[in-house]
């Protein structure tokens, strides 16, 4: 069981994302409307986990995710999972550049509504894991990057290989797909991962990778 | 004068309309030298090609002197007389030349400064004689003290013997400054006039202000409006569907344990799978009405964006500061509708989306390595772009000759 709150101006959803969580077995200490309340709430109780909107009042911008920033500065260990209406990679980026990626979520609003998945990301954020929505590593990795980006230092090659792993592809598939052996396949990622200066010891591979991207992007 | 003339000739005024003559003089013999010198020259070398140029120069030598008579003009007009040019925030020189040519107020200065050259720099130069005389008449007793024991005469033949008897030379001197004061008041309204009917923005031209005024209103209400629709979408249609999805969602996870209603979990689950689609379609929708990562995070965050979701390949290479509402939403919207065009029709490999700001002005450009051949006046899409950046005093070059490259390019003043 985890102790949540619950951020998001929408009294449908609220009540909705309430449910959901309750009936799951959490316990939702505070459902409130805005960046200030939330703010008032996290520092009266400690959650397990903070989950927020993109968007609030009063000016219906990126006020959750400036939030969720400024609760991450104040406690770099506090788990908080941003909702958001919107796959545009620069929330993403915004989220989580500077800082710790550890126990930071970014998960399309949609995706509540398979509730095992919502929840299992939910869990993967309480227990300090990355959780970046698979709509997004998708639109990152479908396109060779720009000039700027850390992925340009990939080939082309590399990059096929990269996105057949962010889309969760063993080895064995990805060297299937691209009609070459498995020994090339963990050649090639072990030369991504140098390339992006990531540890392929550590964490979700793909999740590394759509970092790397990120945190090259403009926010 | 207006308040008395006898207030008048112990007020500032005779000094300022002197002081505006005096000046006047100076200015109208330089600007009869310049014309005189330009035009001979022009007509001279007109052969050559260079003469053009002299003569083209003459033309719109009026345009910078009638700015500095609007303000000279402030020495004995406390209205002042505004500008009659539109305003052209970063043109390059030849587009400044070819809109002033074309502008009717730049022939009427020229007028004017042929009228000064002519006519109202000789008239104060007039005055200017009138009161230089004046004032020596004036002094005459002190003349004839200071160099006698010289003969000074008023009058040919006739000696002033000595300072008392130059009083005469004063009270004449006396009656010639009060007759320049007045002569002096008279010209100087006669110029004003001139300069308000010639220098002056005429009725017609304010006529196009309000115009533009009105389009910029219009296109406002516009922007407000898809604002509107997107937020209600957001907060109305797409929080509902989230919330249907949400139920189904759960009601999906309840059946699934219990095997009689495998029907129902079945139907429940295609349920929300569509509910997912709507979803999707509606949040495309919304980004295409007014996407909210262009206000919060700018121009090249959003092109950025619809780079990646582009069928072709496209380079973006934006180094632009936060820009002003409006400019941004139509920099964006017409680098949307470049890639939008260039992946229908021109069979392109490859875009590339640059832009950087060069002296206040925003300039985006969107190239692509396609067939080309694209007509401009064809697209219903491109008019109505060309429209909204005419508001802005921006305007929409297109560039795509047959073979390609195609290259739109957007050039919009920042500097309001």
């Amino acid at each position: 069981m985890l102790r949540l709150i619950l951020a998001e101006d929408s009294v449908l959803l609220r009540a909705g994302l309430a449910e959901v969580l309750t009936r799951s077995g959490h316990r939702v200490i505070a459902a409130v409307g805005d960046a200030a309340a939330l703010r008032e709430a996290v520092a009266a109780e400690r959650p397990d986990v903070v989950v927020t909107d993109v968007r609030m009042p009063p000016d219906f911008r990126d006020e959750g995710l400036r939030a969720a920033l400024e609760l991450r500065s104040t406690d770099a260990s506090l788990p908080v999972l941003v909702l958001s209406q919107y796959v545009a990679t620069a929330y993403a980026a915004q989220l989580f550049t500077g800082g710790s990626a550890a126990g930071l979520g970014y998960l399309l609003k949609d995706r509540v509504g398979e509730v095992d998945e919502f929840l299992d990301a939910l869990e993967r954020v309480a227990g300090g894991q990355t959780v970046i929505d698979p709509e997004v590593v998708r639109v990152l990795l479908s396109h060779g990057p720009t000039a700027d980006r850390p992925l340009a230092r990939l080939t082309p090659r590399e990059r096929e290989v990269l996105a057949l792993m962010a889309e969760g592809f063993n080895n064995q598939a990805v060297a299937a797909r691209l009609f070459i052996t498995e020994a090339a396949v963990v050649k090639h990622a072990g030369s991504i991962f140098m390339k992006l200066d990531l540890d392929p010891t550590e964490g979700n591979r793909r999740v590394l990778a759509v970092l790397a991207h990120l945190r090259g992007a403009p926010s | 004068m207006r308040n008395g003339p006898r207030r008048f000739l112990f007020s500032w005024w005779p000094w300022r309309c002197w002081g505006y003559h005096l000046s006047g003089a100076v200015l109208g013999y330089a600007v009869l030298a310049v014309l005189a010198v330009l035009t001979g020259a022009g007509v001279l070398l007109a052969l050559l090609g260079i003469g053009l140029v002299l003569l083209t120069l003459a033309a719109v030598s009026g345009v910078p002197l009638g700015a500095l008579e609007r303000r000279r003009l402030r020495l004995v007009e406390p209205v002042p007389v505004p500008a009659p040019h539109g305003i052209l925030a970063g043109a390059g020189p030849l587009s400044w030349l070819r809109t002033r040519l074309r502008e009717r107020s730049t022939w009427r200065e020229l007028g004017y400064a042929l009228l000064l050259a002519l006519a109202f720099g000789p008239a104060g130069f007039g005055v200017t004689v009138l009161l230089a005389f004046s004032c020596i008449l004036f002094a005459t007793p002190v003349i004839v003290w200071a160099i006698a024991p010289d003969t000074v005469m008023l009058i040919p033949g006739r000696a002033v013997s000595g300072p008392l008897e130059g009083l005469g030379g004063t009270a004449v001197g006396l009656l010639g400054l009060v007759v320049a004061a007045y002569a002096a008041a008279l010209l100087a309204r006669a110029q004003v006039r001139t300069a308000r009917l010639l220098l002056g923005p005429r009725e017609e031209d304010g006529r196009v202000l309000e115009l533009t005024r009105s389009r910029v209103r219009l296109v406002d209400a516009f922007e407000a409006e898809r604002r509107r629709i997107e937020r209600d979408l957001h907060d109305g249609a797409q929080q509902q569907l989230v919330a249907l999805s949400m139920t189904l969602g759960l009601a999906e996870r309840e059946l699934r344990g219990v095997p009689a209603a495998a029907g129902a979990a079945e139907l429940v689950a295609r349920g929300r799978g569509e509910a997912r689609q709507a979803l999707e379609q509606l949040r495309n929708l919304v980004r295409g009405i007014h996407p909210q990562v262009l206000t919060d995070h700018g121009l090249a965050a959003s092109v950025a964006e619809v780079a990646l979701r582009h069928p072709v390949p496209v380079t973006v290479d934006l180094d632009v500061p936060r820009l002003p509402e409006p400019v941004e939403a139509t920099a964006y919207f017409s680098v949307t509708e470049a890639l939008a065009n260039s992946a229908k029709h021109s069979g392109a490999s490859r875009v590339e989306v640059t832009g950087r700001m060069a002296k206040g002005l925003l300039v985006v450009a969107v190239t692509d390595d396609g067939r080309g051949g694209a007509d401009p006046s064809a697209g219903a899409g491109l008019a109505g772009l060309a429209d909204r950046l005419a508001v802005l005093r921006g305007r929409l070059v297109v560039s795509s000759p047959v073979g390609g490259p195609t290259e739109l390019r957007v050039e919009v003043p920042c500097s309001g």
